[in-house]
């Protein structure tokens, strides 16, 4: 009964990791959609190293009757297809980590860790199943025993993954059943699984943050998305790229970041609703881009995938550093809008938002996630996903229009060139309201209110923070994108009356409502994915209330629920131990 | 047709006296007039420095974006509504130096706009510093001991990376000048017309009468043959060739290779967001 201790828990957790290029991906794939067809609810998250071959990635699946938005520590099941696991999975074992490795490859590797070591002879089966290749298919039939799944989900995923190759489908299938097998005989016929309520729900759409953000835009109408190649920004450029006729959509590799923000501002100009997908090195050359838009009055989404800084940092690692860049990026003054997703669902709506926002107030709106959000997953129901009004196409343009005219909300009619009887000009300069360069000092001076009285609108329909938790509290933790899912979770396991949760997915402009929040707050803790705390000092510079302590994480990996409610609990208990 | 349809009324233009700038002004617009465009047809789209300030100066849509960067505003201009004519005119160091790296993979996308360089082999905008046209030994208030770098060769780079239409033209000779910007307008891919023009402030080396007597105009040689081309582009010392170098008709254009064109010929702007298609991607990612 080797897996009796699993039927009693919540949620199963399993882990693969194996060197990068042996296909672990495939089997994430795989499993996630076997486990949704199953009935059960999934979560997935990825961490990987920055090269293409070798090294040691890794991915956690987690498998629950309920819901589940964030990563675990704890590893009920591990499945190592290569030497050399990092520590970083190592620490994460415990004496009740079932382990499955190949003996004769791992060389006694992990075999004095965990509750057992269980060897699964990986190398010499992929051999016979056709060559090392296999060995993922091996492994991924292996686990299917061992949870108690059947294969038929298998053979279907590779026979529509390879389709038209039946030579690789049939191997695949082949190898799959020989993991299978072995993975029955392991389990002893009591898979950690079968028995458990299965829900079979609505939620049968898998989602990952990358193509929430990339559907969501294309939902809102991006037609233009320019982007240099940066992890980890550029699955939204992937998306785009594979579904361009679906989106209509212009999409183009451009040459560096300052010729995405440049095309993505006069594409704007001619009446495109354009997208630039980038990460903070990248971000930080379209500084002057991102301030043009804010004169020229162009609407432009910008979708900031943050990884570590300074400068190169880590390239295929998560933090949340990049708020006072996303806020602070531009020279002069110019409105925009900042939104955070935490979830799948919000990505979807918020990034239809920026585009709603940058489209109504003519400026930039960033959309800001991470690595760890790109490639976390979970399934939900598509009906779940909301559609936001589409903003109406560009009117034809008068006899004398001003592209830049005056008005009460700061916003002037948008008109395109090549549509209407008007003239449409844009400038980079201080500039009259037709758009001509004009040195005069009072005319700035009305230029730059009209622009800047936009942010009263932008303010006005900021989304508020969500709340969770007892209306009346003592304590109050703050957190924003992400890491949202993870801090709910960890405060639902503390399960502490006196505490609240403030959660952020829009931070500029920030809602008006938040600082009643703050100002009831005896003792504010903020969780954040940086080293410095900068959500809790943006709170403070407008609210004049930030947090009394903070526990923020930046080795390069997200939180997981147990760090967070640990971390947390120690100082909502009063023993403190911020960083 | 109005001689003035281009003309814009009550500006104040703050180019130097005896600027040729104003002689490429007039070329463009009656470039413009001959080929019986209008200015709502027609997109100037320029970066900064005193020819980047040309879309000022008449009346058409403009775009007057940052430094170095016109021709990605207009490349993506163009993508966005194709039925607009795009013009991107800047000077040598906005073109070549600022925006050398946009200069050189424009070329290799082949976009339909057409590129203006007012070459004056000197920076006016900020009084007086060598450019990346300025000659060897060209001595500035900056280049104290004289430019020790070599003139960076517009016409042979954009020959070497694949320009479909390369010219130079002399801002001293207008009417060849509008000669040439008609055909560049006319060609369908990217344009490149180098402009030789004086700068009566801050360069004393390459006046009126020096372009005179080292340019000649090129005739009767085979357009589309790039090894003369750069044969001619390729001369240090002058005298230097003026007229169309070289140009290669039928290469396709960058905004028609697009997949956003290939079932739907409407301009960008005129788009509504694709929800039938989102809902459709949204089924295929259900289990």
């Amino acid at each position: 009964m080797r897996f009796s201790a699993l039927k009693k828990a919540k949620d199963v957790c399993c882990v693969l990791c194996g060197a990068a290029g042996l296909g672990i991906q495939t089997v994430e794939d795989m499993l996630a959609r076997i486990i949704v067809d199953e009935g059960f609810f999934v979560f997935g998250s990825r961490e990987y190293m920055s090269r293409v071959r070798g090294g040691n990635n890794s991915t956690e699946i987690r498998i629950s009757d309920v819901a589940v938005h964030a990563p675990l520590d704890r590893i009920d099941i591990l499945v190592a297809l290569s030497p050399n696991v990092r520590q970083n999975i190592r620490e994460r074992i415990t004496g009740d980590t079932v382990i499955l490795g190949d003996r004769e490859l791992l060389n006694g590797e992990l075999e004095d860790l965990g509750a057992f070591f269980i060897d699964i002879p990986l190398s010499k089966l992929a051999k016979e199943a056709g060559g090392k290749i296999y060995s993922n298919s091996i492994a991924a039939g292996v686990l299917l025993g061992v949870l108690g799944l059947g294969t038929e989900g298998a053979d279907e995923f590779y026979r529509r993954r390879f389709a038209g190759k039946d030579d690789v489908i049939g191997k695949n299938i082949a190898a799959c059943a020989t993991g299978h097998k072995l993975g029955l005989s392991i389990s002893e016929g009591e898979g950690a699984l079968p028995g458990r309520r299965a829900n079979a729900g609505a939620e049968r759409m898998i989602l990952n943050g990358g193509d929430a953000v990339s559907l969501g835009a294309m939902a809102a109408g991006c037609t233009f998305v320019t982007a240099y190649p940066m992890s980890p920004a550029t699955g939204v450029l992937s998306f785009f790229a594979k579904n361009a006729e679906k989106a209509g959509a212009v999409v183009e590799q451009v040459e560096d970041e300052i010729s995405a923000i440049n095309m993505a501002v006069g594409a704007s100009y001619a009446g495109a609703r354009p997208m630039v997908t980038t990460s903070g090195g990248g971000f930080a050359l379209m500084g002057e881009g991102l301030s043009l838009a804010g004169v020229m009055e162009t609407p432009v989404v910008v979708h900031l995938s943050q990884r570590p800084g300074p400068a190169t940092g880590m390239a295929t690692r998560t933090e949340q550093a990049d708020l006072d860049l996303a806020l602070f990026s531009g020279h002069g003054e110019f409105p925009r809008a900042i939104f955070a997703p935490g979830a799948m669902e919000s990505a979807f709506a918020i990034t239809q938002r920026a585009f709603l926002t940058a489209l109504k107030y003519q400026t930039p709106a960033i959309v800001l996630t991470d690595q760890y959000f790109m490639n976390a997953f979970y399934n939900l129901d598509p009906g779940s996903l909301e559609y936001l009004k589409e903003p109406p196409l560009p009117a034809e343009t008068p006899e004398g229009y001003r592209r830049y005219e005056d008005s009460p909300d700061g916003c002037s009619p948008f008109g395109v060139p090549g549509w209407g009887k008007g003239i449409v000009g844009a400038d980079s300069h201080e500039h009259d309201e037709i758009g001509h360069v004009y040195e005069d000092f009072e005319l700035r001076k009305r230029m730059q209110d009209k622009r800047l009285r936009k942010l009263d609108g932008m303010a006005a329909e900021a989304l508020p923070p969500l709340f969770f938790g007892p209306e009346s509290f003592e304590k109050l933790v703050i957190c924003w994108g992400s890491t949202i899912p993870i801090v709910r979770e960890a405060l639902s396991l503390l399960e502490r009356s006196d505490t609240a949760l403030l959660a952020f997915e829009q931070l500029w402009p920030l809602h008006g409502g938040t600082g009643e929040f703050l100002a009831r707050a005896p003792f504010i803790v903020s969780v954040e994915g940086n080293s410095t705390g900068q959500l809790s000092r943006l709170l403070r510079s407008v609210f004049g209330r930030g947090a009394d302590e903070t526990v923020l994480k930046y080795s390069g990996l997200q939180f997981s629920v147990e760090e967070a409610a640990e971390r947390l609990g120690a100082v909502l208990s009063g023993k403190g131990g911020s960083r | 047709m109005d001689s003035g349809i281009f003309d814009l009324a009550g500006i104040d233009i703050s180019w130097c006296p005896g600027c040729g700038d104003f002689k490429i002004l007039d070329s463009i617009k009656n470039a413009l007039r001959e080929l019986e465009l209008t200015p709502h047809g027609v997109v100037m789209v320029s970066g900064i420095g005193q020819a980047a300030k040309t879309p000022h100066y008449m009346k058409s849509h403009f775009f007057n974006g940052l430094h170095g960067r016109a021709l990605s505003n207009a490349t993506a201009i163009k993508a966005a509504n194709r039925s607009l004519n795009v013009i991107a005119v800047g000077g040598d160091g906005d073109m070549y130096g600022e925006g050398g790296n946009h200069f050189t993979h424009t070329i290799r996308r082949n976009p339909d706009i057409t590129n203006l360089v007012f070459n004056n082999m000197v920076y006016g905008l900020t009084k007086g510093q060598a450019s990346p046209t300025s000659p060897v030994g060209f001595r500035t208030s900056v280049q104290v001991d004289g430019v020790q770098s070599r003139p960076f060769n517009p016409l042979a780079a954009s020959l070497v990376n694949g320009a479909t239409f390369v010219a130079r033209a002399f801002a001293g000779d207008g009417e060849q000048t509008k000669e040439i910007i008609k055909r560049a307008i006319l060609h369908k891919g990217y344009s490149l017309v180098d402009i030789f023009q004086p700068c009566v402030s801050f360069n004393s080396v390459n006046t009126y009468k020096w372009f005179q007597e080292n340019t000649y105009t090129v005739e009767g040689h085979d357009e589309e043959d790039l090894r003369k081309a750069l044969e001619l582009a390729l001369v240090e010392e002058g005298p230097f060739p003026l007229g169309v170098l070289y140009r290669r008709e039928g290469v396709p254009v960058f905004e028609d290779t697009l997949a956003a064109f290939r079932n739907d010929d409407r301009p960008l702007f005129r788009r509504e967001a694709p929800r039938k298609a989102v809902k459709e991607l949204i089924d295929s990612m259900c289990c």
